[in-house]
């Protein structure tokens, strides 16, 4: 193993006692990127299960990829069908890939600097929850938004939205959509209205679109999608979350590996199914008598709750909490669709809430856990303070 | 009344080299040890000197806290070596056996016409006594205590550990003597836990509670058994003891000479010809490593205890007290490249279906001892719950382990588990959490709290 002796060589310098010890969680991120530590089991259980976290989070980026492939065809599709010109499928890509790649490269790039320099400054590992949220930030911004607003974002995200609170696991907050949160509240002109939605849609004359769930809220109705092009995706929105298909297969990727809560999906499903059909039955304004089922594939429904929603440090975390969660974020997505025309996208200031009260769901259904056992014993427990 | 219990959590890991159903009388130990690290948080008082001789059955050290609990010697013999570490803290006891072990001297007792106080004061004096464990904390049981009952688990669902079934059959008789001791001991419930479909003996034992269980590892551990049948409140106590164990006690009423005599099952991977070897307590193990056909030159781990719950040996050194399994692993300190890529690296198996290893359910592995990752943060949830079959939430009560909070550990249910209950969370953890580390911190603190 050529390529191992070469890198214990240069980890040399960054070993116990030695110059650059205070770097070697920067230089071991890499090194175990590239290969398995070699470490075995000290305490505890002797053998131990193929998974970690590294397999965990890529499996969700793979879970991710069907969804962002879409996102990028569909950002050049949206743009050269407004245009009527001829075009390629390779143009298309090509086209949506300028746009997004170095998104993803500004993204990637100031987290993962941010990452490294706190593993450093605290003195553990890294950790790498950051892969998925990197990745997940562009996906769910504007396909137009300037690349240093991408930066600052995702800046204020793993400051402010993770470390600190203490770093990774202990996030109130679902870090990708406090990075767009910041966006949506900071620049809201990038972030809404009818020019943000289709690519070059604000520099060149005769490309516009709005989202389907924006129309509605200015009431407007003479919708020019079908319910197959708001399942298939081909309609303007943020970059990955317009296909609900592709999130579909993602779903199907997270349940089956068991790397995502189906209790989380379907909970929510249910929520905003009910929600929806209750106000169908209503239907006062145009969101309101906005088919159920079309409720659930326009709009970041699909991809924030099967993507944001299940993030497990911010969901609830108890069994029972993680479908009282599911069904209160889907209830709270329907609800600030059809009730506040300012925020004609629901799913994320529903996700958001949820996460602040996932902590109390979860302290009732550890109560009523240790509720179950004092009842058992029909005694008090002694207080020993 | 007895109970039918299916466990449906858990996880059934299957390893190569499981024992064979042969046990073959091990030569004779030319020493043994009596290691006080085997009984948690117990400081010996020594009675021996080195170089004293000692006969089988004579006391070597008791309890510096319970000068009632004495820990005796398995064989006649001479105090060869008494190790001590830092602040001159015992480590282990060394005793060269001189062989004629058999005492004709020494007549069955009586214990029909025993009182349970006589009863107990025999089990001590004996050094029977700690073969009884306490629940709470995992730790020999206070002989001034009354337990609301008594636990004993006949079968073991950890991977390729031993199968009481097939020691207890070779000591029919001692099992049944060592029950009726037992229930003279204490009139409570006596309840003896068996795997479902299980038509051996032990459904014939009179006056116990037999419950059945079904279901993945861990339906073996006593813990979980007392779980479903009888939980532990607050300030309650329960006794365990391992099934061969029992047969111990029934053997020294039988013959009047403590005589711990151990069955082990030694197993693993890497070992040659995997079978029973019958020797004693704290028994050298070079010879029977030897005669199992393992290769030492290969980098190899041995464990006394099962793959999840024991602790590390090297090969010339001695038998638990406790362990009928002496479990074999090729170390694993070697790397793989890009070895996180979900679905390569099938030989490694997962509760996550990242790796298809989950398409072949009946192939037994190889498994090594690589940690297969690093430490992390705690990130995933609801993966503890899937392999810990209790009404107890794992991952809220590791947190206040963690934290130290008394209360919390309290009311979320640290009196019920022990270390080995939370031994699949260590193996399927994807942040590699040393749960059983952190539990028994736990329980040390809410012994030291609490007590």
């Amino acid at each position: 193993m050529n390529i191992r002796n070469t890198i214990d060589n240069l980890k040399k310098p960054f070993n116990r006692g030695e110059k650059w010890e205070k770097f070697a969680p920067a230089f071991n991120a890499l090194d175990t990127f590239l290969f398995v530590p070699n470490h075995t089991t000290k305490h505890g259980a002797h053998i131990r299960d193929a998974v970690d976290l590294k397999r965990t989070m890529i499996t969700v980026i793979l879970a991710l990829l069907p969804a962002l492939f879409y996102g990028i065809y569909n950002t050049g599709y949206q743009y050269f069908s407004q245009l009527n010109v001829d075009y390629t499928f390779v143009d298309v890509m090509l086209h949506g890939s300028t746009k997004i790649v170095p998104m993803i490269a500004v993204s990637y790039i100031v987290g993962l600097a941010i990452e490294f320099a706190f593993a450093v400054f605290r003195g553990h590992e890294v950790n790498e929850g950051y892969l998925v949220t990197g990745l997940l930030i562009p996906m769910i911004m504007p396909v137009d938004i300037p690349l240093w607003m991408v930066g600052l974002s995702v800046a204020f995200a793993v400051f402010i939205g993770k470390e600190a609170f203490g770093g990774t696991g202990m996030n109130i907050l679902n870090p990708a959509l406090t990075a767009r949160a910041f966006a949506f509240f900071a620049y809201p002109t990038y972030m809404s209205g009818n020019q943000v939605w289709v690519s070059e849609a604000s520099n060149v004359d005769g490309v516009s679109g709005e989202t389907i769930l924006g129309m509605l809220a200015s009431g407007d109705n003479s919708l020019p999608y079908q319910p197959m092009d708001m399942f298939m995706g081909s309609i303007p929105g943020s970059i990955a979350e317009t296909s609900t298909l592709m999130v579909l297969i993602g779903a199907l990727v997270l349940i089956y590996t068991g790397v995502g809560s189906w209790r989380i999906m379907l909970g929510s499903v249910i929520g905003a199914a009910i929600t929806g059909m209750l106000f169908n039955l209503w239907g006062v304004n145009e969101l309101m008598s906005f088919s159920w089922t079309n409720h659930l594939m326009v709009g970041g429904f699909a991809f924030g709750v099967v993507f944001m929603a299940t993030d497990p440090v911010s969901a609830a975390q108890t069994v029972k909490g993680k479908w009282i969660y599911g069904l209160l974020v889907g209830l709270f997505c329907i609800l600030i669709r059809v009730f506040n025309p300012a925020y004609p996208e629901g799913v994320m200031l529903a996700i958001l809430l949820m996460n602040v009260f996932a902590p109390t769901i979860d302290h009732y259904v550890i109560e009523s856990n240790v509720k179950r056992r004092l009842n058992r014993s029909n005694k008090p427990i002694v207080n020993i303070a | 009344m007895s109970y039918d219990i299916k466990i449906k959590n858990g996880l059934t890991i299957n390893l190569k080299g499981a024992a064979q159903n042969i046990i073959i009388k091990a030569a004779a130990p030319k020493t043994v040890s009596i290691n006080p690290s085997n009984f948690h948080l117990i400081i010996p008082k020594m009675v021996v000197k080195i170089g004293q001789k000692i006969s089988q059955g004579d006391v070597v050290f008791y309890s510096k806290k319970n000068e009632r609990i004495k820990f005796c010697s398995p064989v006649n013999g001479v105090v060869k070596e008494i190790i001590r570490g830092a602040k001159r803290k015992i480590i282990e006891i060394i005793i060269e056996s001189i062989g004629d072990n058999e005492r004709s001297s020494k007549k069955a007792i009586d214990y029909k016409n025993l009182s349970s106080e006589q009863v107990k004061n025999l089990l001590l004096d004996s050094g029977c006594w700690p073969f009884i464990k306490q629940r709470p904390y995992d730790i020999i049981a206070n002989p001034s205590d009354s337990p609301k009952s008594i636990f004993i688990s006949t079968f073991n669902s950890a991977p390729i550990s031993a199968d009481f079934q097939i020691i207890l059959d070779d000591q029919k008789e001692e099992f049944k003597h060592g029950v009726k001791i037992l229930s003279k001991l204490f009139s409570g419930d006596l309840n003896i836990g068996i795997e479902k479909n299980n038509k051996s003996f032990l459904n014939d034992i009179e006056n116990v509670k037999i419950n059945t269980f079904n279901g993945p590892h861990p339906a073996g551990n006593v813990g979980v058994q007392i779980h479903h049948i009888d939980p532990i409140n607050s300030g309650e106590k329960v006794w365990t003891l391992g099934a061969e164990d029992v047969a111990n006690i029934g053997r020294y009423f039988m013959t009047g000479s403590y005589n711990p005599v151990r069955t082990l099952a030694v197993s693993g991977p890497p070992v040659k010809y995997p079978k029973y070897y019958k020797t004693v307590a704290g028994s050298e193990l070079c010879e029977i490593i030897k005669d199992a056909g393992i290769n030492q030159n290969d980098h190899l781990r041995f464990i006394n205890g099962d793959v999840l719950t024991g602790y590390k040996v090297e090969s010339d050194n001695y038998l638990g007290f406790y362990n009928n399994t002496l479990s074999v692993l090729r170390e694993g300190n070697h790397y793989r490249m890009f070895g996180w890529v979900p679905f390569v690296n099938n030989k490694v198996p997962s509760i996550y279906k990242t790796s298809f290893s989950w398409l072949f359910p009946n192939k037994k592995y190889d498994l090594d001892t690589n940690l297969n990752g690093e430490e992390r943060a705690l990130v995933v949830t609801g993966e503890m719950e899937k392999v810990f079959p209790m009404d107890i939430l794992p991952m809220q009560l590791l947190k206040e382990c963690m934290a130290g909070n008394i209360e919390k550990m309290e009311s979320l249910g640290i009196y019920e588990v022990a270390p080995e209950d939370f031994s699949l969370i260590d193996y399927s953890s994807s942040s590699k959490i040393e749960a059983q580390h952190i539990i028994r911190k736990g329980l040390d603190l809410m012994i030291s709290e609490v007590g």
